[in-house]
């Protein structure tokens, strides 16, 4: 069995309630190397997702995932609306009309987001930013694939982008706001990297 | 017909007064402001950006230029962009917001194309032209030696007339030594009242040039 339309309705739920419980610490910790703003955005980027999908029930994961790139990009406000739009778009192109989605389609529709973050914000790995918690999401979700079991692929994909956000402490920013703060920047965890880990495993526990 | 812009930033004050500076040196380019929020907050909205771009689209110009400031600015610029039905009728200029949009709002006017008005937006970051001397070789084909008359001198307004009517002459210009077809450049001269530029042409159109900016100079600009 794989994943359908209600995953993707769980999973983008769960997103919105991780949003509104961590926005406080997306807020703290986007204080001291940004302007302070992830948390409420993504909050509010969120929120007006629950509205849309309220609105118009997608009868696809596709669909669904198409309107939040949409939502997100409109409401999100900072540059997280375009980057996580274009990760939910590129992933929703790549599960087009799917109904059940297979573990090797999951891990290709992450890849496909991850490469649209990559490819809109022109981040690499190391740059302390959310492709360092979305690009070993990615790798331990094509790993797991190999077992045809998406619990598996969620499952990885949640834990290896935890471990990513955890990565980004030591790390030089070299994209985005926090770039300016240069030597500053080290020490803080990026708040992006942050915000995938707890989306990525909102996508899990939406399978549970 | 001439080009029309978009501004993109993350104040809706921004845009919108980045927009009025250059509309006063470009009265007939369409310039669109999109800054800010749907919610009036610093920050900026697809659909916002995106309603610029069709509202541009739809009033018939030349292709569409689109000037932003930072970070998610430009992203949403890019991804507003890809949701067009044409995208290859805008281009986004990579440049610095209000210099830039008042250097492609100068030669929108003038009537440059597209790719015209993206590289005069760009031409504000390169380093001024290469001194003279680099061209000694090749002697102009037309001079002239003016006066700044007007109290004023070399201000933003002269030098957006100067840029502006020699974009649309096919001649290389150079005044005191810089391309007078860069506003910046004019602007940099710092020439005040009083301040003889020496003009230098070379091109088909060399002699109109050099008339075109005697007429212009020594009537002080239509400025006291």
């Amino acid at each position: 069995m794989g994943l359908d339309v209600n995953w993707a309705l769980r999973w983008l739920t769960l997103s919105a309630q991780a949003m509104a419980e961590h926005r406080e610490e997306l807020i703290e910790l986007d204080r001291p190397i940004g302007d302070s703003d992830h948390g409420e955005n993504m909050d509010r980027g969120f929120k007006a997702v629950m509205v849309k999908l309220a609105e118009v029930p997608p009868e696809t994961a596709g669909a669904a995932l198409k309107l939040t790139a949409m939502t997100l990009m409109s409401k999100v406000g900072g540059a997280a609306g375009p980057l996580y739009g274009t990760a939910f778009l590129r992933a929703a192109t790549a599960l087009g009309e799917t109904a059940d989605i297979d573990a090797a389609t999951l891990a290709s529709a992450f890849q496909a987001a991850r490469d649209g973050i990559v490819a809109r914000g022109k981040a690499e790995s190391g740059d302390k930013t959310m492709v360092d918690a979305w690009t070993p999401a990615v790798d331990a979700a094509a790993a797991a694939a190999g077992d045809s079991d998406v619990h598996k692929v969620l499952a990885a994909a949640a834990e290896a982008a935890e471990a990513g956000a955890v990565s980004t402490d030591p790390m030089l920013a070299r994209k985005g706001r926090a770039s300016y703060l240069g030597e500053r920047s080290i020490g803080h965890r990026d708040p992006g990297a942050v915000s995938s880990a707890l989306i990525l495993r909102a996508a899990a526990g939406a399978a549970e | 017909m001439t080009v029309n812009l978009v501004v993109v930033s993350h104040s809706d004050k921004i845009a919108d007064g980045a927009a009025e500076l250059a509309a006063q040196m470009a009265p007939d380019v369409l310039i669109l402001p999109a800054g800010g929020t749907d919610d009036g907050r610093i920050g900026t909205s697809l659909e916002r950006v995106m309603a610029a771009l069709e509202q541009a689209g739809d009033a018939n110009g030349d292709g569409i230029v689109v000037l932003t400031d930072l970070g998610s600015a430009v992203m949403t610029a890019e991804s507003a962009v890809e949701f067009m039905a044409d995208p290859s009728s805008v281009l986004l200029a990579d440049a610095p917001l209000v210099e830039g949009l008042v250097a492609a709002a100068v030669a929108a006017q003038a009537g440059a194309a597209a790719e015209g008005v993206k590289e005069a937006a760009e031409a504000v970051y390169r380093p001024p032209a290469a001194p003279q001397h680099a061209h000694e070789h090749r002697p102009p084909e037309a001079t002239g030696d003016f006066e700044l008359v007007n109290q004023a001198g070399m201000h933003a307004r002269p030098a957006a007339k100067i840029a502006g009517g020699l974009s649309g002459l096919d001649a290389e210009v150079t005044l005191n030594g810089v391309d007078g077809a860069s506003m910046t450049e004019l602007m940099m001269l710092g020439a005040a009242k009083g301040t003889v530029l020496h003009v230098e042409a070379s091109g088909p159109d060399a002699a109109k040039a050099v008339d075109y900016l005697r007429g212009l100079i020594t009537a002080g600009f239509g400025e006291p």
